[in-house]
């Protein structure tokens, strides 16, 4: 697509949607949103340069390649599992502290919400690596 | 106990580190001694079942009836040691028998996510949970399937993926009728409340949806198409792989399901079990004796072999359910054993077709004497590890009065036999075809035939010593038929 109007809105609609998607995987813990469907939206803000522009160039800019972002996901995951058994009685149980902040109550901070991150890592690796597989025609011999 | 959920997260551990270090030289070793881990965390679980009773692990500190729980009683821990010493040699096997330009990082990583799926099937306790854990295994295996890149996969693949994704639907829609019904979906509450529900009747919606799922995933007679059509297309390893695994956890659903919950209405359901299970062996066996390829010769085996596992639990008494859960575990053994042997007839000879290749017995008769091991054992031949499978299955048909399948299954006996002597014929004993002499004879390396050694072994194993895994299967097979500590254990977390 080559369209002057969504190229330049692209640079900032990108921001928007990474801040949006941030909120959203914050919220989650208590309303409905959460890791999968900000993960999704933050997928979505690296794929609209691809939109705008082509995949290929997407690909050769972006820092972190969709592996790598699924691999800092499923580490963070891995991590989360661990606080349980060893602060509480089980694998995977939610493990929560406060992290005091001036002018507030301090904010709480525990495991599910680091697996949620890890859920968010996750998708945006799956959002692009689905991206780049379907941008380009596979060759079956 | 922490220890009960390690069989899911070591796998997933190690495909993590195979996510960030991606040479194939990591893979090498990550693959096999990672393998290694799980055959020993396997054992530790068998031996700590051994001394304290059923394990229970209540993930994330939830109760029972409203968490979801990871249990480990003797078929479970079985069919996780098993498992994980097929793993071990699919793992050195594949090390030596993938092509040099295959992407060796996605394999393994791909191989331990299979892993972890099929180790979160066997320890679950939840119907759900049981689910999820079958669409992790089926999306990694149809990534295995279609890596190689070619057309024949990819057609392979998606005929693979869409009768699986029909099981998994009908898997679903079961599930979400069984909630509907009883309100919850933890195993062995629901054994409770169906044991004193009079309207158990009302379950056989469900357990057919089950019935037909499991009965896909697990290849038996109308549902096997599957499998035929598509485990011939990927490289061996991953067939020997999928062989020995991917089956097999379809029927340690089906024993776990209809010795658990879905025990009502016996005289139907038993009755449906041995007529599926009788046409599964025919089919199966007289498929394979067609073909002269011994990848599909293999396929249409393991579908016959099912029949043997879900007769044992059509008849339905505790030697019955020990035998199909002995044959289980033997028929994991020697199938991968089995396609691991014609993934070496092939790589000395270049073709899995048996008109093609001819004299390996003079040519390498340390391959001829291993790839007899799991034939015969295939075929049960005393004194490897099938011939009591079948003993056991056998003995149980005519204590109880099932004449019709015990004759069947005698006679697919034969059926098995021909088709294993008909390998030993036609690549061993015959001399190498004319017009195709001048395919170049690899020899084989040492290390090549350690993976075939390991099962061989194990099976020879199996069958000296089947006292004492008869032992096991049957208590086994005791829990099994009487769910009361399994209960109890999950929900009350005591013993009776």
């Amino acid at each position: 697509m080559n369209s002057v109007i969504l190229q330049i809105a692209s640079k900032y609609v990108r921001w928007l949607l990474v801040i949006f998607s941030v909120i959203i995987l914050i919220r989650g813990h208590n309303y409905p949103g959460g890791g999968f469907i900000g993960g999704l939206l933050a997928g979505l803000s690296l794929a609209y340069k691809g939109f705008a522009f082509t995949p290929e160039l997407l690909k050769k800019e972006i820092k972190i390649k969709p592996e790598g972002y699924m691999g800092i996901g499923l580490i963070l995951i891995f991590i989360s599992i661990w606080p349980g058994v060893f602060l509480k009685t089980a694998i995977m149980q939610g493990v929560w502290f406060t992290i005091p902040f001036p002018f507030t109550e301090g904010f709480k901070f525990g495991t599910p919400f680091l697996f949620d991150i890890g859920v968010f890592f996750t998708v945006i690796g799956v959002t692009l690596l689905f991206l780049f597989s379907l941008s380009y025609e596979k060759i079956w011999k | 106990m922490t220890i009960v959920a390690m069989p899911i997260l070591i796998p997933f551990a190690l495909a993590i580190s195979l996510l960030v270090f991606r040479t194939p030289k990591t893979c090498r070793w990550v693959g096999p001694l990672g393998s290694l881990a799980i055959f020993v965390v396997s054992l530790a679980l068998f031996f700590r079942l051994k001394t304290s009773g059923i394990l229970t692990l209540n993930v994330g500190g939830w109760e029972a009836p409203f968490g979801i729980v990871l249990v480990v009683d003797y078929l479970s821990a079985l069919m996780l040691m098993v498992s994980s010493l097929i793993l071990i040699a699919v793992s050195l096997f594949s090390i030596r028998f993938l092509p040099d330009d295959f992407p060796l990082p996605r394999f393994y990583f791909f191989f331990f996510t299979l892993t972890m799926g099929m180790n979160g099937a066997f320890t679950t306790g939840d119907v759900f949970n049981l689910y999820v854990w079958f669409e992790v295994m089926l999306i990694s295996s149809f990534v295995l399937i279609t890596m190689g890149k070619k057309k024949e996969q990819l057609e392979g693949g998606i005929k693979y993926l869409a009768l699986n994704l029909l099981g998994s639907l009908l898997f679903l829609a079961g599930l979400g009728l069984l909630y509907g019904k009883t309100g919850t979906l933890n195993m062995a509450h629901l054994a409770e409340i169906l044991k004193n529900d009079g309207q158990a009747l009302l379950m056989n919606t469900s357990s057919i949806l089950f019935f037909v799922a499991f009965g896909i995933k697990a290849a038996v007679f109308p549902l096997f198409f599957w499998l035929p059509s598509s485990y011939h297309t990927p490289n061996i390893a991953i067939t020997s792989l999928f062989a020995g695994l991917l089956t097999k956890v379809g029927v340690y659903t089906l024993i776990r399901f209809f010795t658990l919950f879905f025990v009502h209405d016996q005289q139907f359901w038993h009755n449906l079990l041995l007529i599926v299970a009788g046409l599964t062996m025919v089919t199966g066996g007289m498929a394979a004796a067609s073909y002269y390829e011994t990848r599909r010769i293999l396929s249409y085996h393991i579908i016959s072999q099912i029949g043997y596992m879900i007769m044992g639990l059509g008849i339905f008494t505790p030697l019955a359910i020990a035998g199909a859960v002995f044959f289980t575990l033997h028929n994991m053994i020697a199938k991968t054993g089995a396609f691991i042997a014609s993934g070496m007839i092939a790589k000395t000879k270049g073709s899995f077709h048996l008109k093609e290749v001819g004299g390996l017995y003079k040519q390498n008769p340390l391959l001829a004497v291993l790839f007899i091991v799991p034939a015969f054992a295939l075929a049960g031949v005393p004194p490897l590890s099938g011939f009591f499978a079948k003993f056991m299955l056998i003995k149980a048909g005519i204590e109880s009065g099932s004449y019709i399948i015990t004759t069947v299954a005698l006679l697919t006996s034969l059926l098995t036999l021909y088709s294993m002597i008909k390998i030993w014929n036609e690549a061993f004993l015959k001399k190498q075809p004319e017009n195709h002499e001048n395919q170049e004879s690899i020899k084989l390396n040492w290390a090549d035939y350690v993976p075939l050694a390991i099962l061989a072994t194990a099976s020879v194993l199996m069958g000296i010593f089947a006292a004492t895994v008869f032992t096991y299967t049957m208590e086994a097979a005791n829990q099994l038929i009487e769910p009361a500590i399994y209960i109890d254990m999950v929900l009350r977390n005591r013993t009776p």
